[in-house]
């Protein structure tokens, strides 16, 4: 965490109505980082990246991209940033193959679509990310849970992102598929890009985060780095207690699930 | 980056698309493979067409006469046409169930203002044509504004326009075209000269044959994985060899008319539309997933729009065709069975009603089908109490055999 943190939040509050959904949240990320973002649900970690995505303005507080302090208006806006947001729905066209999805909405074309070009580069970009997908010329109908998520990831590459945020990019997948996107997670930490994951999954945040930023009831409740922090610690965290039945139960079976 | 990689063609050789690229064995494998895990593309029209063929040929020795396939063609151009815009809105996962109204509204306010009002021919083509470019262009208004499924908009808009078009022809109810009227000679009497059919034919593949091979080259050059020339020069010389069989069989009587030329010209232009335009793969998109398409930036709206435009423009071309074939606009002019042919041309040739899947040949295999049936039917002696059930049937067939592969393509996950 030496360089200048890529995205910097200061006392982000968010309210819908009476609801306080953020309150006075900070997080950074650095180039070359992964900060998991944990926390129960209804803890805020939805409002937070869609206030980043920029889906909701904040209330109040400060966002500060690359040093300069900004106001993301608009989904575009945070494109144009340099945000870069794969929603757990992922948005892909089943009935497209590969490169169209990729390009969707930003074809390469002269007078018709290059496909030759868009091809070569899909394959650059895929091949850029490791990434195992048996052709580019199927329809993502064909692809498992796993090699979407990747195609998703790979479109969200296209627009050169300084930042990218998943959303439970694990969730529903296999083990063979969750590790080949954990792979992909440091994939991009690797080319230099800063990375917010969404996470439930307590291994797979251990196994590919940097930090881990709990946040709870909508408010910031510790972040650690990954290496010396302890499940429980993070687990009574995310509760809030750090001795009761659910973190015993939460650790214990966490704990086997490791042995 | 551009230096062709040994290990990009190395993983992309992994794949049974490109392999199926290589030799004839792997095309004639792929094919196969991709049809048995539902992917059927024009397979099932080209075998049902195969059996209507043989059954009424069988009943009737004039069915594959050179002179009643000649007529069969001509007839299929109009219906043929408007089905054409039924599969760009069937593409986007909507429907016009009014092309019928609007391809008789067309027909009607030409004739009145051909014959009625004596405005030059291209004027009045120019005028009923415009009338179907604003319906349409009021459909996606209503549809992008107020969420009006297109189902209902076009259910009003088929009583609305027949309406419309009762009206404007007045009480007289039919308006005859002048014979020697340009519309008329090109809808019944002008015909390809033979030497200029074979020449077209010969264009045709070789242009496939050219484009082909460009491709295959520029691929090369960027080190991705090409069709083989051998599979190119066999898909070329098939193509080659098939239609000058069908254009020499139909000169055998008074040959390939215009109005068919027409309609396939149409049917490539849609085709290259769809398949090589960003607008075409964003219609597609659209019918995938309409929440992926407008997350990818592209204005949904304005490809709703676009193909109801096409689609209500597209019927009001068909509508004077049909009129120019029996030089006549009347009261029945699009009623009857064109509404429901043109939809049922577009299904049976294999675009899917579920949206994203099909493709512009669809229009022209699908009306073959149907005219083939009528054509039959009408050779038979049967009156048209069972054309219109032998239709109905044959549509809910195709429906079937849409639902059935779709089932089995995301068994086999080929979406």
């Amino acid at each position: 965490m030496s360089s200048r943190p890529v995205i910097q939040l200061r006392g982000v509050s968010k309210s819908f109505g009476a609801v306080a959904a953020l309150t006075d949240v900070d997080l950074e990320v650095s180039a070359g980082e992964v900060l998991a973002l944990v926390g129960d649900n209804g803890a805020g970690k939805s409002t937070l990246v869609k206030t980043l995505a920029g889906v909701h303005a904040p209330d109040s507080g400060t966002i500060e991209f690359l040093g300069d302090e900004v106001t993301i208006p608009g989904p575009n806006a945070a494109l144009n940033l340099g945000i870069a947001t794969v929603f757990q729905d992922l948005a892909l066209c089943d009935n497209l193959d590969v490169v169209s999805n990729l390009f969707l909405g930003s074809e390469i074309r002269g007078t018709r679509l290059n496909e030759v070009e868009m091809e070569v580069r899909s394959w650059e970009l895929l091949r850029q990310l490791s990434a195992k997908i048996p052709s580019v010329r199927i329809p993502i109908a064909s692809l498992s849970g796993g090699q979407r998520q990747t195609v998703a990831i790979a479109r969200s590459l296209l627009r050169d992102p300084k930042l990218i945020i998943l959303d439970e990019p694990t969730a529903a997948l296999g083990v063979e598929q969750t590790a080949e996107v954990l792979n992909l997670v440091e994939r991009l930490r690797e080319n230099g890009l800063a990375v917010i994951m969404i996470s439930h999954n307590m291994a797979d945040v251990r196994a590919v985060a940097d930090r881990v930023s709990v946040l709870r009831l909508g408010r910031n409740n510790g972040t650690f780095a990954v290496a010396d922090v302890s499940q429980e610690d993070i687990v009574s965290a995310i509760t809030g207690a750090t001795d009761n039945a659910a973190s015993r139960r939460i650790a214990a079976s966490t704990r086997t699930e490791q042995e | 980056m551009n230096e062709p990689s040994s290990t990009t063609i190395a993983r992309e050789l992994e794949d049974q698309s490109v392999r199926e690229q290589q030799d004839l064995r792997g095309l004639l494998s792929g094919t196969w493979g991709r049809i048995r895990s539902g992917d059927l593309g024009a397979f099932p029209v080209l075998v049902g067409l195969v059996i209507i063929a043989v059954i009424f040929q069988s009943l009737n020795s004039n069915f594959l006469s050179s002179a009643n396939l000649v007529n069969l063609l001509l007839q299929s151009a109009a219906v043929g046409v408007i089905s054409l815009g039924i599969v760009c809105v069937l593409l986007v996962g909507q429907i016009d169930l009014s092309v019928g109204s609007v391809s008789g509204l067309a027909a009607a306010v030409f004739a009145t203002l051909f014959v009625k009002e004596g405005w030059p021919l291209v004027l009045a083509v120019v005028g009923a044509v415009a009338v179907g470019l604003v319906i349409g262009w009021v459909y996606g208004q209503i549809f992008n504004r107020f969420g009006v499924p297109s189902f209902v908009i076009t259910l009003g808009g088929l009583l609305g326009f027949l309406g419309l078009q009762l009206f404007v022809l007045g009480p007289s109810g039919t308006i005859n075209l002048p014979y020697d009227s340009w519309l008329v000679q090109f809808g019944q009497l002008s015909f390809v000269p033979a030497w200029l059919s074979y020449v077209l034919v010969v264009v045709a593949s070789g242009g496939y044959f050219v484009s082909q091979w460009l491709l295959a080259r520029e691929r090369r050059r960027r080190g991705l994985v090409a069709k083989s020339v051998q599979v190119m020069a066999v898909q070329a010389g098939v193509l080659l060899v098939a239609l000058l069989f069908a254009v020499w069989y139909l000169n055998q009587s008074r040959g390939v008319g215009w109005m068919f030329v027409f309609f396939v010209a149409l049917v490539l232009v849609m085709h290259y539309a769809l398949t090589r335009t960003s607008w075409g793969r964003h219609v597609y998109a659209v019918g995938g997933s309409v929440e992926a398409a407008r997350r990818a930036g592209i204005n949904v709206r304005r490809i709703y729009t676009s193909v109801f435009v096409i689609c209500s423009t597209l019927a009001a071309v068909g509508g004077l065709l049909a009129a120019g074939r029996i030089a006549a606009a009347s009261q029945s002019s699009g009623t009857g069975d064109v509404n429901l042919n043109a939809i049922a041309a577009a299904v049976i040739g294999g675009t899917s009603l579920f949206g994203g899947r099909g493709s512009a040949f669809s229009a022209l295999l699908g009306i073959l089908v149907i005219q083939a049936i009528s054509s039959g039917l009408i050779l038979l002696n049967l009156n048209s109490s069972l054309r219109f059930m032998v239709t109905g049937a044959v549509l809910v067939l195709a429906v079937m055999v849409d639902s059935l592969s779709r089932r089995s393509r995301s068994e086999h996950g080929r979406g």
